[in-house]
């Protein structure tokens, strides 16, 4: 280093430091200031005296001060509302990984049990080993969590715990039997008969089940209260529990949460991928990400639905609520979501067609990727034309109100739906594709069965668009009993291609190996991006149904008359969800950390981890 | 009326149509077709898109093409060589001093298009169906939001008769008082729309009558700009309040009659899942 240059380094710093202090003074000195008075000058008076007294009177009003409880107390620096949300959604997002890991790690040691594949069991209790140190962040959240709200919304606390007390002790002793079940499926591994290991994985998933649809009940409270009188006096303990949105709630957060689970499962494998030293450890990592990813998207097939149950429930409940979701404030929100889920859908089916790469000899499905691809632009786009679009004065002139006569069509419940249906066709085809590459199927009607299969995707593809069409010309409530049939005729159809395909595959002449670790490192990345995306819309659709109340705590029953009884600007909303999906994100890197410490050689010793599984140097991470 | 401008629509096919004929590279058709839906989506309605509109399109257009140039190592090959070749080997060097000087000319069009848009109010996210309050009072009446319904529905069925009578008396104080800015066939382009800001309501439109209760309508009826909630804001929308001219029959009768006028149906009113 030129000893020049840190000399005037060292000068410019001087320099700005004294500069700063300087600007410090000048602002500091035309601050207002009392003036100052001279104990001296004021002798005459008695003020030795008076201000003694003045300190007895205080004296004796704080001691005849009257206990009152608060409604609200604030954090310094922290909006209160800020505050609760951050911490409530990590707690949620805890939550969601550690009730949705057991959920495949048991299904993966099912199949392990029954294939009678050792790679299986492996695979699991790696997605088990994520758990214990998660389970214990989602303690710590949770016990934030109602900490911050005792604190900050006492009279609030105080008033759910009115209505829900009677389930504490039922939740309580779910916990501790849910620690039970939890340490003894993860420490057990191994031990047991494997029957009794998988009985013990089957406890973990239903406690678990049943302490999340405890909790929501709380959530869906506030939302759509039940049970209570108008002033909000409980009338009947079960009504309250099971209100409105309770069972959709559960419902979609069941789903969501192993979409979720999985997505984060496969962004570990990606990041252990990426830092992985040997092909075989290339091949493993590859294999666990693509496993993660499957049950990720098998979950994310069928979440739209759930979603629109959910909302045609709130709907129900009260037709305000309704609007402001998807006609109000909140639903440019969903346009952001149309917008998270449409990448999804793109990501996933991108995955697969990079795996198509992991298989030798010759790719006959590669020439197919375009047309899958260019149905899924078409529906993407189709899901994210918003109804009434954001436009300038001069735009919505144009087009005489905020409805394009052309897009505007796209706008509407049965395209979105339609839209929907075609990207899950589309991508259980990209599925299939890649199921089917480097094998050939030797069966005699082989020719038949591919034609069959083509007709059968048509044929629902052709019916879920002409149901959508024909939804233009009929009247809401029929427009939306029209998404059964399309959604049956979806599921109808991937399970007959599924059974086709199963049949037709059978002692299928093999074309190519497949070689697990052998594809581009991006594919890793998108599996990164899987799971970052579906963080941040777990947190966004938490915020839409946390602020659907706007200036309620408990919606109609009880008022929020906190100064953060405003609804936030989208703008506000959407930076806290990225602090809060990064605040996550950095919490599981630790825990991906910490399991990577496992495998480790023991300080001081040379020798290796256990082959195959030892970290990517997990402590560089 | 058409949708869409023919002419753009067939040059982009038939521009496509020749690029298929000169058996193009892959890097070419990614272009092509960027740029094909680029025009297609910025001219090629009758109505132009908006922007926001468009750039959501052409996102999704970028990343699906990313998606698929970068699906296969042959697939990226195909792309990347002849941009390396083009800019490596030495044959192209004269082909390329114009392609190096037109990027920044490109980035330096675009900048002047932009400062060129005329200056105009910031556009606003404004709610056309805020959610209403859950009672309003009208000439002293409560009218209950949520459960509350047209008190003259139910004759469709219990008196057909004194129903039609209803609906013409509707239909009477539309062309008296509303055809001026709603208009003639209820599409919200009456005489005095195009001086309007936010522009009068369209009937004819799907996600208008059908998408709400008649208490709603009778609430935005009643209330007016004035009335807007300020989630709906700036409530400077030019509907009167007529609670101040009409009563509330003849609120519920225009109501009937834009229902009926238009065959639409009140949106129904959804029930709890059985079963739970
Ligand atoms: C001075 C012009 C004018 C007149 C006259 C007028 N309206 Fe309106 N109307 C509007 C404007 C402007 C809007 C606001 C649209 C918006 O908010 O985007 C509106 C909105 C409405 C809405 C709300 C529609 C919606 O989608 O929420 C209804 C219903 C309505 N008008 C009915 C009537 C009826 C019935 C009459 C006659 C009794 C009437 N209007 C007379 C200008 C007018
Ligand atoms: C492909 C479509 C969808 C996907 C992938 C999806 C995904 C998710 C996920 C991951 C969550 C978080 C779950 C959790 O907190 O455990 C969630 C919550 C939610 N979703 Fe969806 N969703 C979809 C469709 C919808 C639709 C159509 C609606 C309603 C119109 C909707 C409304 C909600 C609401 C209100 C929540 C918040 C629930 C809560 O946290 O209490 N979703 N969604």
């Amino acid at each position: 280093m030129n000893p020049r240059l840190l000399i005037a380094a060292a000068i410019v710093v001087l320099l700005g430091l004294g500069g700063a202090v300087r600007v410090y003074f000048a602002l500091e000195n035309q601050a207002y200031h009392p003036p100052v008075r001279s104990l001296g000058v004021e002798s005459g008076f008695p003020r030795e005296q008076a201000l003694k007294d003045i300190a007895k009177d205080r004296e004796a009003k704080a001691k005849a001060k009257k206990y009152e409880a608060p409604t609200y107390r604030t954090l310094p620096f922290v909006s209160s509302r800020v505050a609760v949300w951050v911490v409530a959604q990590l707690h949620l997002m805890f939550a969601a990984f550690v009730l949705a890991v057991p959920m495949f790690a048991f299904i993966i040691e099912l199949i392990g049990y029954f294939n009678g594949d050792k790679r299986y069991d492996r695979l699991a209790y790696e997605f088990t080993k994520l758990l214990s140190t998660s389970f214990s962040f989602t303690a710590s959240f949770g016990g934030f969590l109602t900490f911050l709200l005792i604190m900050l919304y006492p009279a609030f606390t105080n008033y759910l715990m009115e209505i829900f007390s009677w389930t504490f002790f039922p939740y309580v002793a779910l916990f501790f039997a849910e620690a039970g079940f939890l340490y003894s499926y993860y420490y057990g591994w191994g031990k047991f008969h494997p029957v009794v290991h998988l009985l013990l994985g089957l406890g973990v998933n239903v406690v678990g089940t049943l302490i999340m649809f405890i909790a929501d009940s709380w959530a869906s409270f506030m939302m759509t209260p039940g049970g209570v009188s108008d002033a909000g006096a409980l009338i009947d303990p079960w009504a309250a529990l099971d209100n409105f949105t309770w069972m959709p709630i559960n419902i979609h957060r069941f789903i969501g949460n192993i979409a979720f689970g999985g997505s984060v499962a496969a962004a570990y494998a990606a990041w252990k991928f990426l830092g992985a030293k040997t092909d075989e450890e290339r091949a493993h990592y590859d294999w666990m990400g693509y496993m993660g990813n499957f049950v990720a998207i098998s979950a994310f097939l069928p979440l739209p639905f759930a979603g629109y149950y959910l909302a045609r429930e709130i709907y129900g409940y009260n037709q305000a609520l309704g609007i402001m979701m998807m006609g109000g404030a909140f639903s440019w929100l969903f346009i952001i979501q149309a917008v998270l889920i449409g990448n999804l859908f793109l990501a996933a089916n991108y995955y697969l067609w990079l795996g198509m790469g992991r298989i030798e000899g010759t790719q006959s499905y590669q020439r197919y990727v375009k047309y899958l691809l260019a149905a899924i632009a078409v529906c993407f786009a189709v899901w994210a034309t918003p109804r009434s679009i954001l436009a300038s004065v001069s735009e919505i002139k144009a087009m005489g109100g905020t409805l394009h006569p052309a897009l505007g069509v796209l706008g509407v419940m049965s395209a979105k739906n339609t839209a929907v249906n075609i990207l899950i066709l589309t991508t259980y085809v990209s599925f299939l594709f890649y199921r089917r590459t480097g094998k050939r199927p030797t069966v005699a009607w082989a020719a038949l069965g591919n034609a069959v299969q083509f007709l059968i995707f048509f044929g629902v593809s052709g019916f879920v668009i002409a149901l959508g069409v024909y939804g233009y010309f009929v009247d809401a409530a029929t427009r939306i009993g029209l998404s059964i049939p399309q959604v049956l005729s979806v599921l109808i159809g991937m399970v007959t291609m599924t059974v086709i395909d199963a049949f037709m595959l059978r002692g299928a002449e093999q074309t190519g190996e497949t070689h697990w670790g052998k594809l581009p490192a991006i594919s890793q990345y998108v599996l990164i991006f899987i799971a970052v995306t579906f963080t941040w819309l777990m947190g966004l659709m938490g915020y839409v149904r946390s602020g659907l109340r706007q200036h309620w705590h408990v919606y109609g029953v009880m008022r929020d008359q906190s100064v953060d009884a405003f609804t936030p600007t989208l703008g506000f909303a959407t930076q806290v969800i990225s602090v809060i999906v990064i605040i996550f994100f950095a919490f599981i890197a630790f825990v991906f950390w910490l399991s990577s410490l496992h495998d480790k050689p023991d300080w001081g010793s040379a020798g290796q981890g256990p082959r195959g599984s030892h970290g990517p140097g997990g402590g560089r991470h | 009326m058409t949708l869409f401008e023919l002419p753009v629509l067939l040059g982009i096919v038939v521009a496509m149509a020749l690029l298929r004929l000169v058996r193009a590279s892959l890097l070419v058709w990614v272009l092509a077709w960027w740029i094909g839906i680029y025009v297609f989506v910025s001219r090629g309605f009758a109505t132009p898109v908006p922007a926001s509109a468009q750039h959501i399109y052409l996102g999704i257009v970028t990343l699906a093409l990313f998606a698929y140039v970068t699906s296969s190592g042959e697939r990226i090959r195909s792309f990347v060589d002849p941009l390396v070749n083009f800019a490596g080997d030495g044959r192209y060097t004269l082909a390329l001093v114009p392609v190096l000087l037109a990027l920044p000319a490109l980035a330096a069009y675009r900048e002047y298009v932009n400062a060129k848009v005329p200056v105009e109010p910031p556009f606003f996210a404004r709610t056309v169906h805020p959610s209403p309050p859950t009672e309003i009072t009208v000439h002293d009446q409560k009218i209950d939001m949520l459960g509350g319904d047209n008190p003259l529905r139910h004759l469709e069925k219990d008196d057909p008769a004194k129903f039609a009578e209803h609906v013409a008396r509707g239909k009477d104080i539309y062309y008296e008082q509303c055809f001026f800015c709603h208009a003639d066939a209820l599409g919200g382009d009456g005489m005095y729309a195009h001086g309007l800001n936010p522009a009068p309501a369209n009937f004819i439109d799907q996600g208008v009558l059908p998408s709400f209760q008649e208490t709603f309508f009778f609430w935005r009826i009643a209330k007016g700009g004035p009335g807007m909630p300020d989630e709906g804001a700036p409530g400077d929308s030019a509907m009167p309040e007529w609670e101040r001219f009409l009563s509330n029959e003849q609120m519920w009768e225009v109501v009937l009659f834009l229902y009926d006028h238009t065959g639409y149906r009140p949106r129904a009113r959804e029930v709890h899942a059985e079963g739970h």
